[in-house]
């Protein structure tokens, strides 16, 4: 009989803390920049005509009324000034009081303010990350320069998702995906995986190798049926923080019963393992989503048709489930990854992505609060296309 | 108002008194109940699915319903002869063409539970048919033959489907015993706890898939997923079993009873 | 080659006008309007029908503009102007209206500032203020202006090595003042204990460098010297004005104000310097930005304020009178009206109908906006220097 290991204990009777979000009101142009921090990178305005970096975003160049680009910049940046917020009328950061902030020259150009990493002071040399804030939104945070994120400095843990200590569920933890997902998490310190085992069960469920590590329990879990996830969830019997949900189903071709499988997997499914999970994690302080979703999901892909149809489908739900959960400040993270390294793309020549690679990119994502992850050549190279010229892209999928 | 006919008035009056026993010999269908695994390169079987549409809600406020889908092979279900390969040129094969005269017929009940708990992978052979009518009496023709492996009593745990590394293990008939069963006892069909009509480890047999295979081929029926086996008598009850009338179907979950006389 | 700016004669101000502070109201900025109004015409007995310039400024009049307002209150002004520009806000109309007169397009001009304050109206303002504050400034802990000053202050103090007793000193001193003032919100005396003491809201801002929301109006007539004798009115002429949004965009950090690029066209327009003027009404949202004042518009060099403030006086009878009426930080900060009440204290004191006491012999008035902190500073700066009529 194997038993949850201790989780935090808790007063019964506390009432449930409301969670809240930074203000939201955002300007077209900050959307923009927002849409490009959810992929990672540090970008700024740029002038096309006289090369002038601007910040906060604007819609002409304020030197010489040019076209801006956004483009990539440098990170480094020297601390000018800072304060300690200790009032504030806003909900969310009235959670957060004190909250450290300044003002910063960035090598880039020009002047920003920023999230403070606990150790800056002005006159230092920081790095900037342009990270999503609970509300989905791009902010600007320094970090000491040539340092790590810090995952113990309370105001960097707002913009990323900690992994340590947590209690995470994977929807499926059959598949060579699963797996590695499963033991980068318990590498990484997850309090509590539940590893869900899809049916069929198999006898050697109870001595699975993944039930065998301390701090993972198996889990049958079935999104294909509701009452079934429902049924795995009630198991967890706890707060939940992260759901990554690995669960898919590839075949190529145009059989219609395996198409209503991927169907039902890949779209139905999320919709159920979504909607049972969100009041779980709207509840939580860092609670996050993480879907893996193929990269065919942007054009379709003939061979993989009905698979790419299901992963497209599968990828408009996501962002749609990101809008319902910004307003609890839940992060929807999406891990796209061309084939991977296992037995659904055997007959897919490489480069291709190993399962451990995919799972180390979760913790990762999770880790630098990232909607956005492309893993390895294939998916890194269809998003570039598919951003540049998407017709095209769609064009040269289906050629 | 007229009579019923005595023999109908008797089997009426049986059951109200209770000198006529039913059993349920059907699992409960539900989206967790196993269905049968095939190696992977041929197509699964679909569970048994279920959604509601409204539950005196704002989608029906004063009814309560459900959309369900699974494969006809889903739950306690039935075996058309057209389910296999060997069926598929028997006249009124399908679900929709069996005949009411089928619907009820009596059944024998052959106890291989000690065996079965011996070995999960336990064979029922010719010689072990002929042994239990020696100990039995002789199966008469036009009978169910249903055989109590107590599998039913595993459902809800991982020894159900029973599914290890090199497959499913579970109980069943060979070649032999199905060829005594169905062309010298002329039996209605195979009925039996487990998922499937032949042994879990069956596709390796010499002539592999056996229970199909000849059953089917014959014209016959299969009942899987039984459960409550075990109340039944060796000779002497009387099984009820109607499949959906799909049109062109293999197979049909449905609800199986058994009449027994006595106490 | 730089043109002479023409001068402001024929224009006057007159009827300086403070619709008593409320911390919390009800009402709306039409109602405060209204009553500013009311108060003008019991001022000067000029009705809806005489006044033929309107210049509004308000941030809680949404959904209406100037252009709602007049229809709201019934005017039918040949000449209207609308300012967003808060703290500036004062100056900027008086400038405006100014030279309307002068050329003729108005006789008589009311500028009215008005703001309420309801209850959650502070942090609505706020969420709505700029696209840049948006976009770069509330997503960074939502501190307000208390943050984006404490920023400032930050800087200032480190570049140069002015303390928080000197910014304690300007708090104490205006406190001072407001003793004297009937409408004053913070009527209890302050000490520099009291004020280093307080608790911190945004380091190094405390307390008592912060303003009071509140609600409140503010008004004055710009008319010409003729209409306003023939009302018997006590006036007096605007000897200079200066304007600047925006200056020095390239400064890191907002250590000096707009008043910089244009102070010496203020005082060589004005014919006076800096110490020949009688009091200060110098735009006080925090102590940082008087400090500012007192350097960019030349009551010190740059760098020095903290040795001037040590070495100054300014309470109502001190070498230097600053914010009579106890300013924004003793009197509250009603909206866009805080950048009013320095025109109409400035006024009222060189026309000697002080609101409470009189600042002696005073004739000469510099008066100082700053408004409008867009994104990490404020963009707009404006000043007059005003000398009473004989």
């Amino acid at each position: 009989m194997s038993q949850h290991p201790p989780r935090d204990k808790r007063d019964p009777l506390a009432r449930r803390k409301d969670r809240h979000v930074p203000p939201g009101l955002r300007s077209s142009a900050m959307h923009a920049m927002s849409a490009r921090a959810a992929a990672g990178c540090f970008v700024l305005q740029a002038c096309q005509d006289c090369g002038a970096v601007t910040y906060p975003p604007r819609d002409a160049c304020p030197r010489c009324w040019g076209e801006l680009l956004w483009q990539d910049q440098a990170r480094g940046a020297l601390v000018l000034c800072e304060t300690t917020i200790r009032a504030t009328t806003d909900l969310y950061f009235r959670d957060h009081l004190p909250w450290r902030m300044g003002k910063l020259a960035l090598d880039a150009g020009p002047t920003a303010l920023a999230h403070l990493h606990a150790d800056l002071k002005p006159g230092d040399r920081a790095d900037m990350h342009l990270m999503l804030d609970k509300g989905g939104n791009a902010a600007l945070f320094a970090l000491p320069a040539g340092g790590r994120p810090d995952m113990d400095d309370h105001q960097w843990r707002e913009f990323t998702v900690p992994v340590k200590d947590r209690i995470v569920l994977v929807s499926d933890a059959r598949s060579a995906i699963g797996r590695a997902v499963v033991k980068a998490l318990h590498s990484a310190g997850a309090g509590l995986i539940f590893a869900g085992m899809a049916p069929p069960s198999r006898a050697a469920d109870l001595t699975d190798e993944l039930s065998g590590l301390d701090r993972v329990q198996t889990l049958p879990f079935d999104i294909t049926d509701s009452s079934l996830v429902a049924e795995g969830i009630s198991k967890i019997a706890g707060p939940l923080d992260i759901v990554i949900n690995t669960a898919r189903f590839v075949r190529g071709g145009r059989n219609l019963v395996d198409q209503k499988r991927m169907m039902d997997i890949a779209v139905l499914g999320f919709m159920r393992l979504s909607a049972a999970c969100a009041p779980l994690l709207a509840g939580r302080p860092a609670g996050a989503f993480v879907d893996l979703v193929s990269i065919q999901a942007l054009a379709g892909e003939a061979g993989f048709a009905g698979y790419a149809a299901a992963e497209a489908a599968r990828l408009s739900l996501l962002h749609s489930f990101r809008h319902d959960m910004r307003a609890q400040g839940v992060r929807v993270l999406s891990i796209f990854s061309g084939p991977s390294d296992d037995e659904d793309h055997q007959s897919v020549p490489p480069p291709k992505v190993a399962p451990s690679r995919l799972a180390r990119e979760v913790v990762e994502a999770l880790h630098m609060g990232r909607e956005t992850t492309c893993v390895g050549e294939v998916a890194s190279d269809a998003m570039e296309r598919w951003l540049a010229d998407p017709a095209l892209f769609v064009r040269e999928k289906n050629l | 108002m007229t009579a019923l006919d005595p023999t109908l008035a008797g089997l009426i009056a049986g059951i109200a008194t209770q000198r006529i026993r039913t059993v349920d010999l059907t699992n409960i269908l539900s989206p967790d109940f196993p269905v049968i695994v095939l190696p992977a390169e041929f197509g699964q079987c679909e569970p048994f699915r279920m959604e509601t549409v409204s539950r005196y809600d704002g989608n029906g406020p004063a009814w309560y319903w459900n959309n369900i889908s699974m494969n006809e092979h889903t739950g306690t279900h039935f075996d058309a002869p057209a389910h296999w390969i060997t069926g598929r040129d028997v006249p009124n094969g399908t679900v929709d063409a069996v005949s009411p005269a089928d619907f009820i017929h009596p059944a024998v009940v052959i106890d291989i539970s000690n065996e079965a708990a011996a070995d999960e992978d336990f064979i029922v052979t010719r010689a072990f048919l002929e042994a239990w009518e020696a100990s039995h009496g002789p199966i008469p023709p036009r009978h169910w033959i249903l055989l109590r492996s107590d599998w039913s009593k595993r459902v809800g745990t991982l020894s159900y489907l029973n599914l290890k590394d090199d497959g499913a293990h579970s109980p069943g008939p060979d070649a032999g015993a199905m060829r005594f069963l169905v062309l010298e006892r002329d039996c209605v069909g195979l009925g039996v706890e487990t998922v499937g009509t032949d042994a879990g480890q069956a596709a390796h047999f010499n002539e592999p898939l056996p229970a199909h295979s000849i059953l089917h081929g014959n014209g016959r029926f299969g009942l899987q997923c039984l459960t409550n086996l075990d109340q039944l008598p060796a000779f002497g009850s009387v099984i009820v079993a109607m499949p959906l009338k799909i049109r062109g179907g293999s197979g049909s979950p449905l609800r199986v009873m058994a009449l027994v006389a006595g106490h | 080659m730089t043109r002479t700016r023409i001068s402001y004669d024929g224009v006057v101000l007159c009827a300086p006008v403070t619709v008593p502070y409320e911390r919390y109201s009800s009402q709306t900025a039409h109602w405060w309007a209204g009553r500013a109004l009311r108060a003008l015409t019991g001022a000067t007995g000029f009705g809806p029908g005489d006044i033929d310039g309107f210049c509004f400024a308000s941030f809680s009049a949404a959904p209406d503009t100037a252009v709602g307002m007049v229809q709201h209150l019934g005017l039918s002004p040949r000449w209207l102007d609308h300012l967003p520009t808060g703290g500036a806000s004062g100056v900027m109309a008086l400038r405006r209206a100014a030279r309307a007169v002068q050329c003729g397009d108005a006789d008589i001009v009311a500028c009215v500032a008005a703001d309420t304050n309801h209850l959650d109206s502070f942090r609505q303002t706020l969420a709505g203020f700029s696209r840049f504050s948006q976009d770069a400034v509330y997503p960074y802990g939502f501190g307000g202006p208390n943050a984006t000053f404490a920023l400032i202050t930050d800087a200032y103090m480190r570049t140069y090595g002015i303390g928080r007793e000197h910014f304690g000193k300007l708090c104490v001193a205006q406190r001072r003042n407001a003793l004297f003032n009937p409408l004053a919100l913070m009527r209890t005396e302050l000490t520099l204990d009291d004020y280093l003491r307080a608790r911190p809201i945004s380091d190094p801002v405390h307390l008592f460098d912060c303003v009071m929301p509140c609600a409140g109006a503010e008004a004055f007539i710009v008319t010409t010297p003729e209409i306003a004798a023939a009302r018997g009115l006590k006036t007096a002429r605007i000897l200079a004005t200066i304007e600047r949004h925006n200056a020095f965009p390239d400064d890191p950090v907002q250590l000096r104000g707009g008043w910089a690029m244009d102070v010496d066209d203020l005082w060589s327009m004005a014919g006076i310097g800096p110490e020949q003027v009688h009091m200060l009404q110098a735009y006080d949202d925090y102590p940082v930005i008087v400090a500012m004042q007192l350097e960019d518009l030349g009551f010190c060099p740059k760098g020095q304020a903290a040795d001037f403030i040590a070495r100054t006086g300014f309470e109502i009878d001190g070498d230097l009178p600053l914010n009579t009426n106890g300013g924004q930080l003793s009197a509250g900060q009603a909206g866009a009206a805080g950048g009013f009440q320095n025109v109409t204290e400035g006024l009222r004191q060189v026309l000697h109908q002080p609101l409470g006491a009189q600042v002696p012999d005073a004739r000469t008035a510099a008066l100082s906006g700053f408004g409008l902190v867009n994104y990490d500073r404020g963009v707009c700066t404006a000043a007059a220097v005003i000398e009473a009529c004989r």
